[in-house]
């Protein structure tokens, strides 16, 4: 038999090697320049953008002045119900998956349609709203808009609740329980304190993510061009706004979409810092 | 001369302090229990909630074009004939053309962040992959229209067409005008948006391999490629393939980005990627409010319908499989 040249091989791996670590290197050079090219952009084209009016002025008609004050306004609001509706619920199936069902065939179920409806479309829930709210009312409002959000927030917190609990030692609960304290003083004393930082993690994250939803809005809330905090008429939100104003050919709407963009990229990128600062760990 | 009578006298109840905490402890417990369960399956229902809403939602579609509407083309509102193929189509291909460009790049960042970025440079260059996961899909979507379609349009396409267009079959698919919008520029966006989500889940799996079999298989004299590619991917393989149904279920159901860039047109054009099309979330995104009669909004329910059912699919085959992993790795994931 003759024997395979041994330098021959050696190199070819070498080489197989090392162009399998510049690839790798041009991969991660290909992700981050998307992300820098992209914050530029924002930065670059939002801060010309910004200024006073921005948050003292209305959505105006093409061609003339105006700000984002009523579309700002919509969006907190929007965001802040969403999060007070979805956060109990979201903590309390979160301590019942991670507490109580463990095992069993209920748990799982819950478990996986949660994990599914974590990456479903958000599309979706603004549709699933319109069919069971807003096509029920007869128009679009900020109680949908908020609904819709909701639904959005619930998974998010329900994951990462499950996820801290079970970080907590199975010793903490052994030793309240060895205390005499009831299950329930066990959850909210103990085993739901140690995981705080991790759950308010998660409802950082949470908002995060619905800061910038669009889809589940614009059959929802819609939007509307005047100053409204009344949560049963349609309602301005930055996202939704954004849309409009970026896909008309006018440019100070373009303007102002930019500025606009600049506003929630801030407020997005600072809560995904502010999280993972808080809590130094992956989760969702 | 007390003990006697308490042992004589069982009939009375005897509140004492402990009887008394521990019943209502146990009161206490079963409220709790029923409350988070009352919550967790308000959850399920919610969710599971949603199916039932969009059948009922699409019923006059489904029984006005029956079981054609999924592969008749004609999307045509003022006749009232609508059919789901173009859409279905778009959404299909669109995610196809991530996928291809989104994977080899995912792998790639996964092997970086896992094996060869020094220690230091692995936690921030990981959070920037986050980063960019958590920009808002409308933001995606702007920057693609306003600042990604004109410089591709007017370098990149070009080059496309010109050497990738004589080519025998691949060729169709990179002829035609260079106008920007279309759905190679959707898929190319769309790909920018799920690398993160595959890239962050090939990480994960990548980093459950034990240290043994890689510090072996170093030992044996292998090089660093040799063990991502014989020791960490065999044993992952279940993961990575998750993390690919993942961003694949994403891809389908992303609305805004593709909105922006498919450019909405509801008749096929041809097999060209440079044409623009449709997809199922962006024709709902622009048409849902403007839809004037019933059977064209449950015409759109129906569209909604059909892309649930996909991206549910989906993302439960991303669920069994990662979960699979997990159980044989014996972590959880």
């Amino acid at each position: 038999m003759k024997p395979i040249s041994f330098s021959w091989l050696a190199w070819r791996r070498r080489c197989v090697n090392y162009t399998a670590t510049g690839l790798s290197l041009l991969a991660m050079a290909f992700g981050l320049f998307w992300l820098l090219w992209i914050l530029w952009t924002t930065f670059s084209l939002g801060v010309s953008g910004l200024s006073l009016a921005l948050f003292t002025e209305m959505t105006p008609p093409p061609g003339t002045e105006g700000g984002l004050a009523n579309a700002i306004v919509g969006s907190l609001l929007m965001v802040g119900l969403a999060i007070l509706i979805g956060t109990p619920v979201g903590i309390f199936s979160g301590i019942y998956l991670a507490e109580f069902a463990q095992r069993g065939w209920l748990g799982e179920v819950i478990r996986f349609m949660n994990d599914v409806l974590l990456s479903a479309p958000s599309i979706i829930i603004g549709l699933f709203v319109y069919t069971v709210y807003v096509a029920y009312r007869g128009h679009f409002s900020g109680w949908a808009g908020v609904l819709a959000l909701s639904l959005i927030v619930i998974p998010v917190v329900v994951r990462t609740t499950e996820n801290m609990l079970r970080l907590v030692p199975s010793s903490l609960r052994e030793a309240a329980f060895a205390l005499g304290a009831p299950r329930w003083h066990m959850i909210m004393y103990v085993t739901l304190r140690a995981s705080l930082a991790g759950v308010m993690t998660g409802i950082l994250l949470a908002v995060a993510r619905i800061t910038g939803e669009t889809a589940p809005l614009l059959f929802t809330a819609l939007s509307n061009q005047y100053w409204s905090t009344d949560l049963d008429k349609p309602m301005a939100s930055l996202p939704v706004v954004i849309f409009k104003y970026a896909m008309s050919p006018f440019e100070d709407w373009n303007k102002l979409a930019w500025a606009g963009v600049f506003l929630i990229v801030m407020a997005v990128l600072a809560l995904n810092i502010a999280a993972r600062t808080f809590f130094g760990r992956k989760m969702v | 001369m007390s003990m006697p009578t308490t042992i004589t006298s069982p009939s009375l109840p005897s509140p004492s302090p402990v009887a008394r905490a521990r019943r209502r402890s146990t009161w206490g417990d079963v409220l709790f229990y029923r409350v988070t369960q009352g919550f967790a399956l308000l959850t399920l229902l919610l969710l599971s909630g949603i199916i039932v809403s969009l059948v009922w939602g699409a019923w006059p579609a489904i029984q006005h074009f029956g079981i054609s509407f999924l592969w008749k083309a004609e999307w045509n509102p003022p006749m009232q004939r609508f059919g789901a193929l173009i859409p279905v189509y778009g959404t299909l291909i669109t995610s196809a053309v991530a996928l291809v460009i989104a994977v080899p790049v995912s792998f790639g960042i996964a092997f970086f962040l896992t094996e060869l970025a020094p220690g230091w440079l692995r936690k921030p260059l990981g959070i920037a992959v986050e980063l960019l996961a958590g920009i808002p899909s409308i933001v995606y979507g702007m920057w693609g229209l306003l600042v990604f379609v004109p410089i591709f349009a007017e370098y990149f396409q070009p080059v496309l067409a010109k050497t990738l267009g004589p080519l025998p079959v691949i060729g169709a698919l990179f002829s035609g005008p260079p106008i920007g919008i279309g759905i190679l520029s959707a898929g190319i966006v769309l790909a920018i948006m799920i690398i993160p989500f595959i890239a962050s889940v090939m990480r994960d799996v990548f980093e459950i391999t034990p240290a043994i079999l890689k510090e072996s298989s170093y030992a044996l004299g292998s090089t660093r490629w040799e063990v991502m590619w014989n020791v960490v991917l065999p044993y992952t393989r279940v993961g990575v393939a998750g993390g690919i149904m993942l961003g694949l279920g994403r891809a389908l159901g992303e609305t805004m980005a593709v909105t922006f860039l498919i450019g909405n047109i509801n008749s096929f054009q041809g097999f060209s990627l440079f044409l623009p099309g449709n997809s199922i979330a962006s024709a709902l995104a622009n048409e849902f409010t403007e839809a004037s009669s019933e059977l064209y909004t449950s015409a759109l329910i129906e569209l909604g319908l059909i892309l649930f059912l996909i991206t549910f699919i989906v993302l439960s085959l991303s669920k069994l499989l990662l979960m699979r992993l997990a159980k044989s790795g014996g972590t959880r994931t």
